[in-house]
């Protein structure tokens, strides 16, 4: 490989031009749009961004607000859910539509085509479907089952998980492509050789197409997980935050404060932290990724 | 692609699914309605009833009259199927004073989506290639910073990049929002693609350049005809993002261009006067139909893409 | 700030050439039917100069998705030529920086400060004696909205203010309707709070807590009763889910509920709905409690462009807002009272006269807009949409959050 060699400069030198666009947006935008938002949140910005520094201030504030907390908690308790179950029902969908069976295409289809849809339409409808009046309870009422109750949005306990319904609704056919695509790039002759070895179809998958097929479930991971940090449309057009703000969410406070509130400043807090929560995650896994020597 | 392969999968789920039923081992007869074909086609059945449900929903709605929407069940096939709300959403639902519907805006979407598309594509596959080949010092750097961008919400970008596309002279053109979506779908597509083309066996990459290939000899020879599935997958992660996009239209373009989206948004979210359910549910859907419409046709190149995939193998 | 104020300069000389003279792009969040008939009625006013003409940029979704864009024109330095916000101290940040145009000399050749009533109207344009935007309307948000229908079906009168409303909510209950319709969204919460305090305690108090930061005031014994009476307001409300304010409405129209506190726009409502003030509902300013109403409402702003030909049109615009003609057209489909007292609104219902009535006696208070900023806002709004979604916060809790936001504000 590459990197193997001793690599003169001019060799790389394509490379490195062909990179420009990927060092500027990574500098420029990423890094310098992160000091510029850091710096900020030591300001009192209000409308406008501007340098007024009041040190700790907005982070003392919002580590004092209620909404904030809610916000982290309920982002913790989607995040995990939506993490575990859109792996386990994207692969599990992957590996059933890797069975060779008739009609992939359709399904294919039918799983995938939520994804086409945006945030704020998923949430329109899925407010819609769970409305207890005219939605799914009010259906199963309708049919003498009075004492039917599911009502997700319009339950400050459960409110998350009508959220996560929704998410996954839109999501997980997203992940399934993508875990398709992995199953697809797997040799078919490991499939052989662990039928002739008499291993059971699941320890093929568990113990040696997982493994092989780690970048893939990387990729997922990240696409999740950054949908996971940035979720707000959804809550938006579902819930608006409520009942109360048993429903808020980070990225949703972020946006409130810097332009409902008028309080950029307090945004930028609010999103510093969010990004120091998102460097805490990256830095161990690129370690992890470029820190040892081999990559699979 | 040879058929036992393909059964022998087959037979293993069986085995896998009902251990209790270890018969006889071996291919079966394709035709066969095994009792793991059952539990596969009965579990993805109901799964898409529940990804139906919603859809079905959106139809049924966009196909009623007001009244009857006020009486309530949301579920009930229309009694009287009207196009009406279809044609007002497309041509006649007013955004302010322009009352030509989500038409206004198709062109504008697709001005927007197709360069969007095609350059945040081409850059993403050539740093994925970059990284995944032609490994340079720094490169995991930029690397790691790339996909921490990815977790960055947009909102928070929104200002430092005004004065970004401001100091080049691109603020409230068509050019400054195409480089916006290309900056912000960079670090997933370029993940995207360096897995991809990490994953491809190494000895086509070596063989290439022991025959004295360039880094573009081998990006346009070699890997690209074997990424079509990646490429499409990342098609369908940009035409979704981008032709959905509402923040960044909006806020970097002026309104002779501004996308679909913003008429969806006006028609869906005008706070006062009576709510058209089946109006928002029509531009909803036609709104979707474009993506709709390129995975429907992508789906198939996703098969081919896959099909010539596996030559590699 | 000057070296910004200077790129701006610069980059909008270098759009002139470009950019046709005579447009003048106009950014408002008025997308509704009614709204838009409204400011229809603007743009055929400035269109029949054919020196200038309206280009429409509307955007729905309120402030919040509007503030953005407009912001980001400016910075980017290609602003619209006019923007509408609620005037009050959503806009006092760009005024500073040098962002926005001074319209005094519009002001001073059409006479505003004679014509604007009330004066505070005008007042919160106002920045270190310069005028720097357009009053269009008033909004009030004083107004109890009841269902006659629904107080019959329950046997007993409609109530003629607060307190009898409040004690027929159990004659409502008992008969199956919800006594108080109250939306989800966290500004209806926080607005039905700040009406009790305005007509319970009397708009002094508001102004005086909200406006001077009084925190005694805020932490005393006649807010603790506005906080008893938000409580029972809360029970009376639990039950109505429904998000959107005008769905609130809704359930007052089709009689499903008996009343709701909202602003004089949700007449809109009913006006669509064909039913007549008096005979199907009865709408109560100040809660039947006193007679006041506030006075927030539109204004339109506009950027400095350093075009010339924008600049006419700017002026042209800012004189036609304020014209007689417009102010009739403009209201009568908005809604909305006109902001100069020497219109004939014959054509006004009701409703709207009461509200004309009120505001000739001068029975005004400020709007919440002009006291508070965003941000405090923002925090009323989580503190009591949290407080009327759940019933577990005590009236004495929230007042405790209640005086420590009032403590901070600035």
């Amino acid at each position: 490989m590459a990197h193997a060699r001793p690599n003169p400069l001019f060799r790389n030198l394509m490379a490195k031009l062909a990179a420009i666009p990927m060092i500027l947006t990574a500098m420029v935008v990423f890094v310098g749009g992160t000091a510029w938002t850091v710096t900020y949140s030591f300001t009192n910005s209000k409308l406008l961004p501007r340098e007024k520094f009041v040190g700790l201030q907005q982070y003392e504030r919002l580590w004092e607000t209620e909404r904030w907390m809610v916000s982290i908690e309920n982002l913790m308790i989607y995040g995990i859910c939506s993490m575990v179950l859109s792996l386990l029902i994207g692969f599990v969908l992957a590996a059933l539509m890797d069975q060779k069976i008739r009609f992939e295409n359709t399904f294919r289809t039918i799983i995938l085509y939520p994804f086409a849809l945006s945030f704020i339409v998923t949430g329109l409808v899925w407010q819609w479907i769970l409305n207890p009046e005219f939605g799914i309870q009010g259906i199963v009422r309708g049919m003498g089952w009075v004492g039917f109750t599911f009502d997700p949005l319009y339950n400050a306990q459960i409110v998350i998980f009508g959220i996560l319904i929704a998410g996954l609704w839109q999501g997980t056919g997203l992940v399934m492509v993508l875990m398709l695509a992995g199953l697809r790039g797997i040799d078919q002759e490991i499939w052989k050789a662990a039928r002739v070895d008499g291993i059971p179809m699941w320890k093929t998958y568990l113990f040696i197409v997982i493994p092989m097929m780690r970048p893939v479930f990387i990729t997922t991971l990240v696409i999740i997980a950054s949908g996971i940090v940035k979720l707000y449309d959804l809550v938006v057009a579902q819930t608006s935050g409520g009942p109360g703000i048993a429903s808020e969410v980070p990225a949703k406070y972020v946006y409130d404060y810097m332009f409902s509130g008028q309080n950029l400043g307090q945004g930028f807090a609010a999103s510093t932290m969010m990004l120091l929560a998102v460097l805490i995650v990256v830095i161990p896994w690129a370690y992890l990724e470029f820190g040892g020597k081999k990559r699979v | 692609m040879s058929e036992p392969a393909s059964l022998s999968a087959t037979a293993a789920g069986a085995d896998a699914v009902a251990p209790a039923l270890s018969g006889p081992r071996g291919p079966r007869p394709r035709k066969r309605l095994s009792r793991a074909n059952i539990i596969v086609y009965g579990t993805l059945i109901v799964v898409s009833l529940y990804y139906l449900l919603p859809l079905y929903v959106m139809v049924v709605t966009s196909l009623k009259g007001m009244p009857e929407i006020r009486l309530g069940n949301i579920f009930a096939p229309p009694m009287e199927i009207t196009f009406e709300p279809w044609v007002k959403a497309w041509s006649e639902a007013c955004t302010g004073l322009n009352c030509d519907g989500l038409s206004r805006g198709f062109w504008n979407s697709v001005r927007i989506t197709v360069p969007s598309v095609v350059l945040s594509i081409a850059i993403a596959s050539v740093n994925g290639y970059a990284l995944a080949n032609w490994r340079f010092k720094g490169a995991d750097v930029f690397f790691t910073i790339l996909i921490f961008g990815a977790f960055i919400p947009y909102q928070v970008m929104l200002y430092p990049i005004v004065i970004l596309l401001r100091e080049m002279g691109l603020y409230g053109t068509l050019g400054g929002l195409v480089i916006v979506h290309s900056i912000f779908g960079m670090p997933i597509l370029t993940l995207l693609f360096r897995n991809y083309f990490t994953s491809l066996p190494e000895e086509l990459f070596k063989a290439a350049r022991v025959d004295g290939a360039g880094f573009w000899g081998i990006y346009f020879r070699i890997m690209l005809p074997m990424s079509l599935p990646i490429f499409v997958v990342a098609m369908i992660l940009q035409v979704t993002g981008i032709w959905n996009d509402f923040l960044f239209g909006v806020v970097y373009t002026k309104p002779d261009i501004y996308p679909m989206t913003v008429q969806l948004n006006n028609i869906v979210n005008s706070v006062q006067g009576v709510k058209e359910y089946n109006v928002n549910m029509a531009a909803t859907l036609l709104t979707g139909l474009v993506p709709l419409v390129i995975y429907f046709v992508s789906g198939k190149l996703f098969v081919r893409g896959i099909a010539a995939g596996a030559v590699k193998g | 700030m000057t070296h910004m104020r200077n790129l701006l300069a610069a980059s909008t000389a270098l759009c002139a050439g470009a950019v046709h003279a005579a447009d003048l792009e106009v950014t408002h969040w008025w997308t509704s039917g009614g709204e838009a008939a409204a400011v229809a009625e603007l743009a055929r006013a400035l269109d029949a100069n054919p020196d200038h003409s309206w280009v429409d940029g509307a955007i729905a979704g309120g402030g919040g998705t509007a503030r953005p864009i407009v912001v980001s024109r400016i910075i980017g330095g290609d602003p619209m030529g006019a923007f509408q916000f609620n005037h009050g101290r959503q806009a006092e940040e760009l005024i500073e920086a040098g962002l926005l145009r001074d319209m005094t000399h519009v002001a001073e050749a059409e006479g505003w400060a004679d014509i604007v009533n009330p004066p505070s109207l005008l007042e919160a344009c106002t920045v270190d004696g310069r005028i720097y935007c357009a009053p269009v309307n008033i909004h009030s948000w004083q107004w109890l909205w009841l269902s006659n229908a629904a107080f019959e079906a329950a046997g007993v009168d409609v109530p003629t203010n607060w307190d009898e409303y409040t004690a027929a909510a159990d004659a409502l209950r008992a008969a199956d309707i919800q006594p108080l319709a109250l939306g989800a969204q966290p500004w209806q919460s926080s607005g039905l709070f700040n009406v009790l305090m305005a007509t319970l305690a009397g708009p002094e108090v508001l102004t005086q807590i909200y406006g001077e930061g009084d925190s005694e005031l805020a932490a005393g014994e006649e807010m603790a009763r506005v906080f008893q009476a938000a409580a029972a307001a809360r029970d009376m409300a639990r039950g109505s889910n429904v998000q959107d304010w005008n769905q609130a409405t809704n359930l007052v129209i089709t009689d499903a509920a008996g009343g709701q506190i909202m602003g004089d726009w949700a007449q809109g409502e009913f006006a669509v709905a064909g039913e007549t003030a008096g005979a199907d509902y009865t709408c109560l300013p100040g809660l039947g409690v006193r007679d006041v109403i506030s006075t927030g409402g539109d204004a339109f702003y506009f950027p400095e462009t350093g075009d010339a030909e924008i600049e006419a049109a700017q002026d042209a615009l800012a004189a036609i807002l304020l014209a007689p003609d417009t102010q009739v057209a403009f209201n009568l489909k908005k809604g909305s009272l006109p902001i100069r007292g020497d219109v004939d609104l014959a054509a006004a219902n009701d409703c709207m006269k009461k509200g004309l009535e009120i505001l000739a006696a001068g029975s005004t208070m400020p709007d919440v807009n002009m006291l508070n900023t965003e941000d405090t806002n923002n925090q009323l709004n989580d503190l009591f949409v949290q407080f009327f979604q759940d019933d577990g916060i005590t009236p004495e809790a929230a007042q405790e959050t209640f005086v420590s936001i009032v403590r901070r504000k600035d």
